[in-house]
Order: C-alpha cells, then structure tokens, then sequence
C-alpha cells in the first residue's frame, strides 16, 4: 500500500441510545483503503458490518474517532456537503436491490446521476446504458424492476452504483438474496469493474465463497476488527 | 423546480393510472360542487335582481321637498321647522327635464306620471287605489302592463282605465263594466274597464289603476305640471350613480331602486355568504383529500424515498417531487371538474328564461377559472407538509425496513 489512502478512520466509535439503554456497537475502528482496493468484511450477525457501511457512506454519523475521505473531514461537515460528498464520490450497493419500481432499469441506472444534476441528459443516457452492456443487461434497457428477476435487479443496482464513477462502492451483503450461480455472476461482475476502472469496493458477506474472492479480508468482532 | 423532479412526479401519477384517476376525480368532484355553486349563488341573484327591478322604475324623479331653511344654526335659539304645504308638489316646469334625462347615458325609458290617490266605488264597497296616467304609447315603459293583460286590451281611450286582477276579484268587476272613481281633490267620474292585468305583485294588482295622462289631470287638478317621471336603466345595478348624476343635472330629488330595497340586498348578501361557505368547504374536502393522499404514498414509498436520498438526492428534489405531484393531482382534476361542469351546465336555458320551481343557474356566473386556481393552490399547500416529511425521512431507516 504505497499511494495515498482514499479512507482512513481512527479510532471510529458508534454508540446507540443514551443512559441505561445505550449499546456500544463499534468500539473504535482503524481502517484505511487504498485506490483500487477490494475487500471483504466479515463478522457474525450483529458485529457491527452494516453500521460501519452506513457510517463509511456517511449516511449516519460517527459518535466519535476521524472519519477522512479523499482528503475531506467527513466528521465536520455539515449534512448537505456529505450529500453531495456521498453523490460524487461513493456507490452503495444493498441486500436488498431497492430500485425505483416506476422507473425503467436504464432510468433506475442513471437515477443518482440525474437527482445529483436535476436533470437527465443524453451523456448520462450513454455512460448508462454502457453500464447495463457491462452487466450484461443490455437487452432489458426499458424493463421496469417488477419483470426482473432477483440476480438482474442486483445486477441493475451495481450499474447504478457505478454511474457518477465513485471511488468507492460500498456494498452489504449485495449477494445475500441470491442464490451460487446468480451470486457469483455478480461477484464476477464487481471484480472486473475493480479491475477495469480501479473503484474500490468494501463488501459484507457472510460467505467464505464470495470473501474468498476479494484479495483483501477485514474481519470484524464484537464492533472491533481483529483481522485486517 | 428541477426538470427530473417534473418528470419522477408525472412518472409515479402515470404508473399508477387507477390511483390518480380516484383522486383526480375526487378533486373534479369538489370543483364541480365549487362551480355549482357559484353558478346557483350567482344566477339566484340575477333572477331575484330581474324579478325585482323588472316591474319597478329604477329611477323615481320628483320636486325636492321645500323645507324652510335655518338661518343661524348656532344661534342657540330653538328652530321648530314647518313643512311648506301651501303648494302642491309637482313637476310643474317638466318638458325641458325631459330630453335632458333621456340624453343620459343608461337611461333607457323615460315616463312622466300624473300620479294620485282615489277610491273606486261599487254599490256598497269601497276600494282604495293609487291612480297612474301614464302618456300615450309609454304605458309599459315601467312595468310591462301589455304583457301582463289577461282580459279585455291594453287601449286606453280617455273613458278608459286598467285595472290588476285582485282589484277585479274583490269587487267582481270585468272587462267592458263602468266603474265610479272619486280622486282625492273629491273630483268623481264614471270609467270603463278596458283590461285586466296581473303583474304578479299584489300590491299592484289589488290598488293600481292606469288611466290616459290627460284625464288624470283633469281628474287630479295638475292643468300643468306632473307628479313624478319614473325611468328605466340599464343595467339596473347602475341605478344609484346615474341617479346622482341627474339630481345634479336637473335638480330633481331622485330615488333609485336600490335605496329603496336594501332587504333584497341583505337577501342577496346572506346568499353569497352560504355560497363562499359551501365553496370553501369544498376546498378543504380537496385540502384533506390530497393532503392524506399524500401523506399515504410517502409511507407507502418511505424505502424509495430513503433510496434516492441515499443516493444524493437532496432534500429539495423529495419535497419538489411531492409538491408537484400533489399540484398536478389538483391541477388535472380542477381541469377536469371544470370542463365537466362547463358541459353540463352548458344546455340550461338562461336564467331570464328558467321557469318556477327551476333552478336559476348561470353558466357564465360559475367562476370556472377561479375554481381551477384556487383548488390548484390548495392542492400545492396540501401537499407541503407532506413532501416535508418525505424529506426528513432517514435514509438508514427507510432502507433497512
Ligand atoms: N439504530 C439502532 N439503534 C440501536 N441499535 C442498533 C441500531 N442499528 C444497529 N443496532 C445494533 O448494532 C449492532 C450491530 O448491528 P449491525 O446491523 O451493524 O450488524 P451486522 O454486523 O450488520 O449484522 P448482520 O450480519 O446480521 O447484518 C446490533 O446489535 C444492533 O442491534
Ligand atoms: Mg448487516
């Protein structure tokens, strides 16, 4: 790891709720990543993955630590420059596909690119449908999500991760719902875009199979990590 | 208001053509009530203001009455004021007055009236009348005696008088019967009934009694001057100010219609408040309806929502999203309502034709374009509060339910 990190956290903590009730999920958490980068993050069920991805995505804030990003002091801006921080430079790819159902999967593609402008445009359009060729959905253009079956719309969700070209895409459990051969073709997918446009990816799973295949393992504990 | 906001807000109203259309037609609903009503409201008034201006002079010019005037007010002296009635009041230089308020814009009849009080007699009843001799060829001019004759004609040789219906009932008089009249200057003469009317106001009918000018003179003492002039206007609601005008002009006291039926204008008035009550109701049944419409979509669609935001859509593209779908459900409705009630207003007859017991609506009085603004503006306040909530709600949560 020679370059400069694109994300480094120190000592990042999360605590829920306050007094008697209060639950401390991540108990500071050091991670750095390098462009390129694609890792896995493993853990038992309530360890604390999902709330690393959310906070890492900056859809929730810290309760305390350095959360840096690209050189950006993620834990003091305010909320609409994370905003347009996570539009321009991060991708999320969920468990469960969460497309728009009244859009087309070309639109659902292209959709953080157009609310990040106000408007669609013809390059957008383009630089789409390139994105559906690459996951190889290009002759369900104009489908809506409900004629999809599960393993497309996952597939339609890393196109739509990918459209403002993040530097990195953040995904939790994106193969959760789905079954080996469906799972795999995504992960196939994810690692030639890793490879073919250098986006990092940080990715939650709780299968061995699909952590065997990213070069690097980050395993977390109890909301410590304790291999990375 | 981004252009992919007007676009993901008619996406959502058309992918779900059924929805839309139950509450478009909700909203065309209270549009229709709205516009209904004020076509009603509206053609109530004209049909009351029609019925009442149609048999009354709009305009009643007479001599001011002669009070004495008070020289030193401040004098601290006690006035008693004594009205002057050593003279009879009359008209007595008329025929220069009269081109002078036929020249007057609006004035459209003009009818100088020997005007008096008499008592009609018929073996042992008596009836007391109001006697009006009215110049030849002018006798509808005011009220349209013509068209109210239900016996006998409307000639009036000198011999000759009319008389309403309700007159003819309570002394059982007909056409062609001589009748004995004694004016109040005690002078008495034999008539023939020439024509009944009923002009559908009872006063009239029971104590009105047209007869030639000429004879009335004779009958009232006026060798010369006249009682009053009586004129029509148009329109009528322009009574009071062309009234002003020819008080100025011709020094006459004059009294408009209006000053004398304020009741009809409380009447009215009254009317148009239950109108805007009725229609303000309508409003807030489409503010309501839209407004928890609304509100039902965003929980309906909170993991959209939370997706979009998710993936940097800003808080004002969620609230124009949804301010903008209330609006076009209020602005597609209204416009549909409008058009629907335009069409079947359209085939009812003009209020001046509407027969009792029908409904007096005025197409023309029905407010369409009002309707569709305002239920357009409520609809956009209808749907901020709600497209507020979309905004705030949390990503996080929104996804992982
Ligand atoms: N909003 C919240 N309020 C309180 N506690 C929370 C909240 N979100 C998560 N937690 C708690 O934080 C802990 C970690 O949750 P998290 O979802 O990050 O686990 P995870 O590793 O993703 O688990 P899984 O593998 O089952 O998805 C859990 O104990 C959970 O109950
Ligand atoms: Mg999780």
């Amino acid at each position: 790891m020679s370059a400069e990190p694109i994300l480094s956290v120190r000592d990042l903590t999360k605590v829920f709720g306050e007094g008697e009730a209060q639950a401390k999920v991540l108990k500071g958490i050091d991670l750095t990543m390098a462009p390129g980068e694609m890792a896995a993050l493993l853990g038992p069920s309530g360890s604390g993955k999902s709330t690393l991805l959310t906070i890492l995505g900056t859809l929730m804030r810290a309760s305390g630590g350095r959360h840096e990003m690209l050189g950006v002091d993620l834990m003091q801006a305010s909320d609409a420059e994370r905003t347009a921080f996570r539009s321009r430079h991060l991708g999320f790819v969920f468990q469960f596909h969460h497309l728009l159902p009244d859009l087309t999967a070309l639109e659902n593609v292209m959709m953080p690119a157009a609310a990040a402008a106000g408007r669609e445009s013809r390059a957008m359009r383009e630089r789409a449908a390139e994105l559906l060729d690459a996951v190889g959905l290009a002759d369900r253009r104009d489908y809506r999500p409900g004629a999809l079956s599960g393993g497309q719309r996952q597939r339609v969700a890393v196109a739509r991760a990918l459209i403002n070209q993040p530097v990195l895409v953040l995904a939790d459990e994106p193969t959760g719902n789905l079954d080996r051969q469906a799972a795999d073709q995504v992960m196939q997918l994810i690692r030639s875009i890793n490879q073919t446009l250098a986006t990092s990816f940080l990715i939650s799973t709780h299968d061995e199979h699909i952590a065997g295949q990213c070069p690097r393992r980050i395993e977390l504990l109890d909301g410590r990590i304790v291999r990375s | 208001m981004s252009p992919y906001a007007v676009k993901l807000a008619f996406r959502h109203l058309l992918s779900h053509p059924g929805q839309s259309a139950l509450l478009m037609s909700g909203v065309a609903l209270g549009v229709g009530v709205f516009i209904f009503m004020s076509a009603l409201i509206g053609g109530l008034a004209t049909l009351l203001t029609l019925r009442t201006v149609g048999s009354i002079p709009h305009i009643v010019l007479e001599m001011p009455d002669r009070d004495p005037a008070v020289l030193a007010p401040q004098s601290g002296a006690q006035v008693v004021l004594q009205k002057d009635l050593s003279r009879r009041q009359q008209i007595a230089i008329w025929q220069p007055v009269v081109p002078i308020i036929e020249a007057e814009a609006g004035v459209t009849a003009v009818s100088p009236q020997i005007r008096g009080s008499a008592y009609v007699e018929r073996g042992q009843a008596l009836a007391p009348v109001g006697v009006i001799g009215v110049m030849p060829g002018k006798l509808s001019d005011i009220a349209d005696i013509e068209g109210a004759i239900v016996d006998g004609s409307s000639n009036l040789p000198t011999d000759g008088i009319l008389i309403g219906s309700r007159l003819a009932g309570d002394l059982g008089l007909r056409t062609g019967q001589v009748l004995r009249l004694t004016s109040e200057r005690g002078r008495a003469r034999s008539f023939r009934i020439s024509g009944i009317f009923t002009l559908g106001v009872a006063s009239a009918d029971r104590q009105a009694v047209y007869m030639d000018f000429t004879t009335a003179r004779a009958l009232f003492d006026l060798p010369t001057g006249i009682s009053r002039i009586e004129i029509k206007v148009e329109p009528a609601t322009d009574a009071a100010a062309i009234a002003a005008r020819l008080r100025r002009s011709t020094g006459l006291k004059t009294t408009a219609w209006t000053e004398d039926n304020s009741q009809l204008f409380e009447g009215l008035d009254a009317q148009a408040r239950t109108g805007t009550i009725i229609k303000a109701f309508a409003l807030i049944t489409i503010v309501v309806g839209i407004a928890s419409a609304m509100l039902l979509s965003i929980v309906r669609r909170q993991a959209e929502i939370g997706i979009m935001r998710a993936m940097g859509a800003s808080k004002r593209l969620v609230v124009s999203i949804f301010v903008l779908e209330g609006t076009l459900i209020g602005f597609i409705g209204a416009v549909v309502g409008a058009l629907v009630a335009w069409l079947v207003l359209l085939p009812l007859p003009p209020v001046s034709e509407v027969e009792s017991g029908g409904l007096p609506i005025d197409q023309a009085q029905g407010d369409f374009l009002l309707a569709i603004a305002l239920t357009t503006l409520a609809a956009a306040l209808a749907s901020i509060l709600p497209a507020r909530r979309a905004a705030r709600i949390d990503p996080v949560e929104a996804i992982g339910s």
